[in-house]
């Protein structure tokens, strides 16, 4: 099963390279970046799996006593959760850089932006 | 030629990942680190059910205290950045079935982030979850009501607030319990119950104001710049 989940992830993460070096329009770059972050995410997840572990969520299933055996490791989530959100803020800041690119030049084709281009 | 080139170099890393897929060879137990977490004494120290919630706001809450300083950085640039433009829009009416929904939804929506951010403690979900279905609504409600004035004041000041309670309860820790961001300096109740694990709650709920009001505000700047063309 995890190794399903570390094969999507590297697939998602591929994709997303492919996205960033082909696509020719900004925002279509964007999303090859978030989609390569994704594709990180579950390969982040993917690793902390524990064979026949469940959620690291303790209620009536899973008691407080046999945890240690039953559960996920905890620490990969809680750093993805942090990955996920610094994601978010790089792509915020990527739409935001990329509006000021379109009012610059009203146009969105990176082979336009040949400034810092050597 | 530039496509090959580019072929190339996509399976090159390809070939990188795959020997780390191929010494992976899947865990039978949990590292130390994560068993020092789940074991009983530890648990009941923290006292929160869901241990994803536990990693993330007392043993490593400085992490999270770092993570909430990058999205007001993200935000205070985006504001720095796109500043409101002078010219008038002319924007299309909205059909009636949307803004009724939308009047219908956007208090559900909200309603739904806070009880994920209230619950962080003890079911999946959390402070940045809840914000940012908090934020939704407030997509949902740029959307539908365009001509709205968006008070970027008030979500300013939720979110400063936010963040100096945050603070302030961490430094509490210091004062009178044994660190920083300790969270039994409140009663840790019964385990299970919504109000329990100490300050757990009372962190993560400033937590999802605080990531609601910056999505808010992001989402807000990123609108109010957009032009007809």
């Amino acid at each position: 099963m995890e190794y399903v989940a570390l094969i999507i992830g590297f697939l998602v993460i591929l994709a997303g390279l492919w996205a960033i070096m082909t696509r020719k329009n900004i925002i279509r770059i964007i999303i090859g970046f978030s989609i390569f972050d994704t594709g990180l995410h579950i390969v982040i997840v993917a690793l902390a799996y524990v064979k026949g572990g469940t959620a690291p969520i303790l209620d009536s299933a899973v008691g407080i006593d046999d945890a240690l055996n039953k559960i996920v490791d905890p620490v990969p989530q809680a750093l993805v959760l942090t990955a996920i959100v610094i994601g978010l803020g790089v792509t915020a800041l990527m739409l935001a850089f990329a509006m000021k690119m379109h009012k610059e030049k009203k146009t969105l084709d990176i082979r336009n932006f040949r400034d810092m281009k050597w | 030629m530039k496509n090959f080139f580019k072929i190339i170099i996509i399976a090159a890393f390809g070939v990188m990942l795959y020997p780390l897929f191929d010494s992976f060879s899947g865990n039978g137990q949990l590292n130390d680190l994560a068993s020092f977490y789940a074991q009983k004494e530890n648990v009941e120290k923290v006292n929160s059910a869901n241990l994803v919630t536990a990693v993330v706001v007392t043993y490593r809450g400085l992490d999270t205290l770092g993570e909430v300083t990058i999205l007001f950085l993200t935000a205070a640039i985006i504001a720095f950045f796109l500043t409101k433009q002078s010219e008038v829009r002319t924007l299309r009416r909205n059909s009636e079935i949307f803004q009724t929904a939308a009047r219908l939804l956007i208090p559900v929506i909200i309603m739904v982030g806070v009880y994920i951010f209230i619950n962080g403690h003890l079911s999946p979900g959390g402070g940045f979850q809840g914000g940012a279905v908090i934020a939704s609504a407030v997509i949902l409600m740029l959307l539908a009501f365009p001509n709205m004035p968006f008070n970027s004041k008030l979500f300013g000041l939720i979110e400063s607030t936010s963040g100096l309670v945050f603070v302030g309860i961490a430094f509490l820790g210091v004062l009178i319990g044994t660190g920083f961001l300790d969270n039994a300096i409140l009663p840790l109740g019964t385990f299970g119950e919504l109000l329990s694990a100490g300050t757990i709650p009372i962190i993560y709920s400033f937590v999802g104001l605080k990531v609601g009001a910056e999505l808010s505000n992001i989402i807000s700047g990123l609108q109010s710049v957009q032009a007809d063309n």
